[in-house]
């Protein structure tokens, strides 16, 4: 099971955030095949958010064939985001770790780092694009 | 959409002075609405108007299907949850329970036990001796026991400190959720309404100046920032909200459907509460400029 958070500075929309949430635990293997989603009086009440902000979330996520929902039940998830990719996850973590003690050690301060990595991020998108 | 609350040009005169003037408005069914504007706007007249306590001066208004305060069953459809959450500080809370049951005919005794459980409301105590926040919570509680089909809360939350506000903005989010009943909430504080609307009504000056749903109101608004220009000549299908000038630079709020075309412009995005804030700027313009002249010029 996995709990909601909400970031009412980020400009993004409630029932976005949830669905971000969920795609990412999804991601990142915090979500598997068959795990329920929290039901949405739980989520409601923990988040004092409209119930009808998080039926369009769990609607959304249902429409992209993400979760399924079981009358009565509760929703859950149908099927993973993690591929065979996932396996890669923990060496290119680590290795990114690195590369940022790395780029610390070379003195870039936070803004630095981010703003080289978007960078590096944009022009390797646009090169295999 | 089938509408819960229905006005057309509603309005309410208090000996020379309207409190509420040409309302118009549709709340859908189901939705959990929020109901903004500064003191004094018109809010607390509106609801009195939807619950029957307040007759019209002009125009109509249906809620629930009905005429508000018109029979014994119209009574039975619509909660109402007046300003400071009021309850009889002489009564206890077993007693409060008991006044509830004998008054309203849908009564739910097991939601209201099961609430005042939960709560750790001692039933034995009176609500005078209740903290600011036990007080809401019971007060909330009869709203919901009785069972309406629309549950009309006056400034729920403006008294009671941020911890006691979450805990009863939790509370009524569980029972929307729990028992799909439409809520209809007034503030003067947009954040408090920012998770829980999905509707908004913004009122200023006893007139509605904006109404829609809240992820379409988000999606239509826009802060527009560049160098200094005529308002005039905006595209015709962008609706100035707001603007504002400095020699160089002119910073608007528009409302559009369309995508903002011209380069010229830094698009910005807007949050629930600067939307509401560039509507409520425009009743209070710098400069002494006659009122009436600026309400005509906004339409």
């Amino acid at each position: 099971m996995i709990e909601f958070s909400l970031d009412g500075r980020s400009g993004v929309s409630p029932y976005l955030q949830v669905v971000q949430q969920v795609r990412q635990a999804l991601r990142l293997g915090m979500l598997r095949k068959g795990d329920q989603l929290p039901t949405v009086k739980d989520v409601v009440a923990r988040l004092a958010i409209n119930p009808n902000t998080v039926l369009k979330a769990y609607r959304e996520l249902e429409r992209d064939g993400l979760v399924t929902a079981r009358p009565g039940v509760g929703t859950f998830v149908t099927r993973s985001l993690t591929d065979a990719s996932f396996a890669a996850h923990e060496p290119l973590r680590r290795e990114l770790a690195r590369w940022l003690t790395k780029a610390r050690q070379a003195g870039l301060d936070e803004e630095s780092i981010e703003a080289l990595f978007s960078n590096s991020f944009r022009e390797s998108a646009r090169d295999i694009a | 959409m089938t509408a819960i609350v229905r006005a057309d040009g509603l309005g309410k005169r208090y000996r020379g002075n309207w409190a509420l003037s040409n309302c118009t408005l549709e709340i859908p069914a189901g939705s959990v609405s929020g109901l903004v504007g500064p003191n004094g706007a018109g809010k607390t007249t509106l609801l009195n108007l939807a619950v029957g306590m307040l007759a019209p001066t002009a125009g109509t208004i249906e809620v629930c299907g009905g005429r508000p305060g018109a029979d014994a069953a119209q009574l039975a459809k619509v909660g109402y949850v007046a300003q400071d959450t009021p309850t009889y500080p002489g009564l206890t809370v077993a007693e409060h329970l008991r006044l509830g049951a004998h008054l309203n005919p849908r009564w739910d005794d097991a939601v209201a036990q099961s609430r005042v459980d939960r709560l750790g409301l001692d039933p034995g105590k009176r609500a005078g001796k209740l903290s600011g926040g036990q007080r809401a919570q019971l007060a909330l509680t009869l709203g919901l026991a009785k069972r309406p089909d629309l549950l009309i809360l006056d400034e729920p939350v403006s008294s009671l400190d941020p911890l006691a506000r979450r805990e009863f903005l939790q509370s009524l989010m569980e029972a929307v959720a729990e028992h799909e009943l439409s809520v209809l909430l007034s503030s003067h504080v947009v954040s408090d309404l920012e998770r829980v609307c999905d509707h908004l009504v913004v009122l200023v000056d006893s007139e509605v100046r904006v109404e829609g749903d809240v992820e379409t109101l988000l999606n239509t608004h826009h802060r527009l920032t560049g160098p200094q220009r005529d308002t005039s000549r905006l595209p015709a299908n962008q609706h100035l909200v707001s603007a504002s000038h400095t020699d160089r630079q002119s910073t608007l709020v528009v409302r559009t459907e369309a995508p903002i075309l011209d380069p010229a412009w830094t698009v910005g995005q807007l949050s629930l509460e600067d939307i509401v804030l560039a509507y409520m700027e425009r009743a209070a313009p710098a400069g002494g400029v006659p009122k009436q002249a600026t309400l005509e010029a906004l339409r």
